[in-house]
């Protein structure tokens, strides 16, 4: 059998940037809430925040870590797999992801020296500014690569010129149509992702009776911020699908499993897409409701995926799976986080066991709706790499064998295999090891062993050598 | 604004961003090549800690080479990256394996040994990777019709090996002299003998490179003859610079040797470009042919020329705040 270099290459990309994604999408939340925290310290100083702020820093870090080195394999993955589209898109790709690195990746880098080393060296106003520079620069970060990624699929202010893109509006090209809708759904994913995350820590420690006071605190602050954030996400992903359908109407009958255009399509809630019967098997849908949603009316129009030839539909089952699983996962967040925000307005979260069971163990939900997502954003974009301009198969390396990529992907696999199961390790552990006590003071921060971990003065069952209240 | 040559400009630009890459990340690269030879495990902390709040931020300055370049040269872009596809891979593999030590690292007890190898033999992959890229600049690309047409191994040759081991003492040697210039003590002393061996290695490495790089390059060749009129005052200061660095290294002055070594380097790095000028994908391409179109270059150019300079303020700032000597004892986050 011969090896296709384009189908490794898809592979491989979507390996790589899948892996470097869940990273950011936990970083930027985290980064904001942890200059939140630094924040409200500096205002009021107060030992518990503190400690949580040290705690999460900690946590920070070691994701940051494995975000930054899996970062750094995307910014060479276009050249490496994707010569032929990088050189023919560079007029516009390079000058953005140059930004991105001057305004945004020296910003996150130099200031998370600061933050994690320079406690003890700066003064209280410096270290605030470095937990706020990081955050800051996070956003920055997701705006320019998403900008990138928007105009794959509604490129704007561009021309093709002997199969070179020329930019011709910069603003129309960096502004492009999708972009408002993909920052803000991925604004909200990561605040969600980070909230979920820190909500789950705190409800765990809470069942356990560790770090009462601050768990409390942190898990106040996130059920509110949720309870916020979670139905806000399914407005802006309404819109988002909106703007789809405009732009992209094929990728939507993917993501809706609609194969004929029809006034008053169905709501297929459950189906098997077959690409080759051209159908879905097994299909439950509710009638009328699809038009509803896609075009706010009973009886409007929805262009099927029948509309265009074969060879210019996007595989379909996996956008319809993927959309149907992030969408379950939105709704169950909303659940979620509304019943503990009444449970906290009652006064009664801190007690509702099954509650904070259910939130412990929601913490990987967040992850999977986020590649789920881009999943239904990307796959549904093919064959096209640049939507409606450049097919993807124009765009691989020309020297790229299939035996090189499939070297590489494993490489990848087996490299990130590693990193990933030792950065959930040692993660694992920082929870273990929980909050440094409250007891010890400032100063002995400074004086900490080098490393805090394999000194545990805490171990990992005797928590009751807290002090009471940490 | 047509009489202004905005691909000369941007020559200037990549040239200084990759130089910095290479002098900043190349001393943290060099600690990391250098850390199996440390005396011992307390002098490894030290070493770790002297460029752990910084080396993330010398990093960047190799994002910003490969975005730059798929800004201002393309050409350069697509043909490296296709052509050093195995090679590539390597760097990145050293430089994961590197990163995720200075996390791990401190975060691990028993298995503190793995990091440290993972931390080392990462290093040490990257910095050769680093220099057979060079070496495979030199050797030249086969290019067709502005695409690689080339095999996946063409790039590794005795010459890129050569220069890939040329690198990495390189790298080591400004890793030592940086830890003379953060440590004390016994590590420091250690340091000192590390950099007087490694000064010499780097020498004999300097003169090999410049005798075979004109023997198999007639262009090389007769650039360095045909100008020798002047050129001659490159070998020679080459030569007085490490002089003076050995010199100050012998007196165990702290901060010359680490300075000298970083001017050493930025000398080696002008004799390449003058030996290639004005190839960008050697044999036929120069950065001309390479570049974007004009649009690009002006747009990014714009930012860049108000940025980079916040840039190195806020870097300046870093190093200054951890400034000194690293302690035992000053802990990790
Ligand atoms: C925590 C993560 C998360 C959650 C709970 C949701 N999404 Fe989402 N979704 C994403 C994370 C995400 C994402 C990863 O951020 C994507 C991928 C690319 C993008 O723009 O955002 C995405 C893409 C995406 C798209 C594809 C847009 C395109 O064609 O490019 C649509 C239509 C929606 N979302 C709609 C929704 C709806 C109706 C939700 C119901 C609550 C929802 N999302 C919850
Ligand atoms: C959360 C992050 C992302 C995930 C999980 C993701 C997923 C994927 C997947 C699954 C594919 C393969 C599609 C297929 O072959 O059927 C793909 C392709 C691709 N994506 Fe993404 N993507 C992400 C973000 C991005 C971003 C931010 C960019 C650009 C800046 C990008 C650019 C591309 C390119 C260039 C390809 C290759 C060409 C293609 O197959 O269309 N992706 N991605
Ligand atoms: C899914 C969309 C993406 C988002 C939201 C995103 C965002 C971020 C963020 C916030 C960081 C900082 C590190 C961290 O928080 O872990 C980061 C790191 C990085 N990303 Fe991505 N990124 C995405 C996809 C990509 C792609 C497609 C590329 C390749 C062009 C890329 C290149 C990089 C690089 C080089 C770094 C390391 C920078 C450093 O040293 O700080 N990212 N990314």
């Amino acid at each position: 059998m011969e090896l296709d270099p384009l189908l490794l290459s898809r592979i491989q990309f979507a390996f790589v940037v899948s892996f470097h994604a869940i990273f950011p999408v936990f970083t930027i939340g985290l980064a904001a809430y942890i200059a939140v925290l630094e924040a409200l310290n500096y205002h009021r100083p107060d030992p518990v925040r503190e400690k949580l702020s040290h705690f999460w820093i900690k946590i920070f870090a070691l994701v940051f870590g494995m975000g930054v080195v899996s970062g750094i394999v995307m910014a060479f993955q276009f050249g490496t797999n994707w010569s032929n589209f990088s050189y023919a898109a560079s007029n516009f790709m390079g000058p953005v992801l140059s930004y991105e690195v001057v305004t945004a990746f020296f910003l996150e880098a130099t200031f998370l020296g600061i933050l994690l080393f320079g406690r003890d060296r700066v003064p209280r106003g410096v270290h605030l500014l470095a937990a706020c520079m990081v955050a800051l620069g996070t956003f920055i970060s997701s705006f320019w690569i998403l900008s990138a990624n928007s105009w794959f699929h509604t490129p704007a202010g561009v021309e093709l010129v002997d199969g070179h893109f020329q930019v011709t509006s910069w603003l129309q090209a960096i502004f492009n149509p999708s972009l408002p809708y993909r920052f803000a759904h991925m604004a909200l994913a990561s605040f969600i992702t980070g909230g979920f995350v820190v909500a789950a820590v705190s409800s765990w420690y809470l069942l356990r009776g560790r770090n009462r006071r601050s768990s409390r605190m942190a898990l106040k602050m996130t059920v509110i911020m949720l309870a916020v954030a979670t139905p806000l996400q399914l407005v802006v992903g309404d819109m988002h699908g909106l703007n789809t359908l405009e732009h992209q109407p094929i990728k939507v009958a993917a993501m809706e499993g609609h194969w004929e255009t029809k006034k008053g399509a169905p709501l297929v809630l459950f189906g098997l897409p077959d690409g080759s019967a051209e159908e879905n098997h097994f299909e439950i849908a509710i009638p009328y409701l699809g038009s509803l949603i896609l075009t706010h009316s009973l009886d409007g129009e929805v262009q099927g995926l029948k509309s265009v030839p074969a060879e210019d539909r996007p595989p379909v089952a996996v956008v319809f799976w993927s959309f149907r699983i992030m969408v379950a996962i939105g709704v169950l967040f909303i659940l979620l986080s509304w019943t503990s925000l009444v449970q906290m307005l009652r006064g009664k979260l801190f007690e509702s066991r099954r509650l904070l069971k259910a939130l412990s163990w929601a913490y990987p939900l967040p992850f999977v709706a986020v590649i789920a997502g881009w999943f239904v954003t990307e796959i549904g974009r093919q064959p096209w790499v640049v939507y409606g301009m450049m097919r993807v198969s124009e765009a691989v390396t020309p020297s790229l064998s299939g035996g090189m990529a499939l070297a590489t992907l494993v490489g990848y696999i087996a490299v990130y295999a590693v990193v990933f199961g030792a950065g959930v390790y040692y993660m694992r552990r920082v929870i273990l090891d929980g909050l440094d006590p409250i007891g010890e003071s400032r100063e002995s921060d400074s004086a900490r062993p080098k490393r805090p971990l394999s000194a545990l003065n805490t171990g990992f069952d005797d928590d009751n050598a807290q002090p009471a209240g940490s | 604004m047509e009489n202004i040559d905005l691909t000369m400009i941007w020559v200037v630009i990549i040239g200084i961003g990759i130089f910095m890459y290479v002098l900043m990340d190349g001393f943290d690269l060099g600690v990391g090549i250098l850390f199996p030879f440390a005396p011992d495990d307390e002098s490894r902390d030290l070493m770790m800690n002297s460029v752990a709040p910084v080396w993330d931020g010398n990093e960047t300055w190799l994002i910003l080479g490969g975005a730059g370049l798929l800004a201002a040269f393309p050409l350069i872009y697509s043909v490296f990256l296709s052509a050093l596809y195995i090679g590539v891979f390597l760097l990145l593999a050293g430089l994961i394996f590197r990163g995720i030590a200075f996390e791990f690292r401190f975060k691990s007890g028993k298995s503190k040994h793995w990091w440290d190898k993972s931390f080392s033999i990462g290093s040490t992959v990257a910095a050769f990777a680093q220099g057979a890229v060079i070496g495979a600049y030199i050797q030249g690309f086969e290019v067709v019709d502005m695409k690689y047409v080339g095999g996946a191994f063409d790039w590794l040759t005795p010459f890129t090996v050569m220069t890939g081991l040329g690198v990495v003492t390189g790298y080591a040697l400004l890793g030592a002299t940086w830890t003379v210039l953060k440590t004390e003590g016994r590590t420091r002393d250690w340091a000192f003998r590390m950099s007087e061996r490694l000064l010499l290695g780097v020498f004999g490495f300097f003169i090999i490179v410049s005798l075979w790089t004109p023997l198999t390059k007639p262009f090389v060749y007769n650039r360095w003859l045909g100008n020798a009129d002047w050129l001659w005052i490159f070998p020679l200061l080459t030569a007085v610079v490490s002089l003076w660095v050995w010199r100050a290294i012998r007196l165990r002055h702290e901060a010359v040797p680490f300075m000298g070594s970083m001017i050493l380097f930025a000398m080696f790095y002008l004799g390449i470009l003058i030996s290639m000028w004005p190839y960008a994908v050697p044999p036929d391409y120069t950065f001309w042919d390479a570049a974007s179109d004009p649009g690009s270059q002006l747009f990014l150019l714009i930012g860049v020329l108000f940025l980079i300079p916040v840039i190195l303020g806020y870097t300046a700032f870093n190093y200054w705040v951890f400034r000194g000597k690293v302690t035992p004892g000053a802990g990790y986050h």
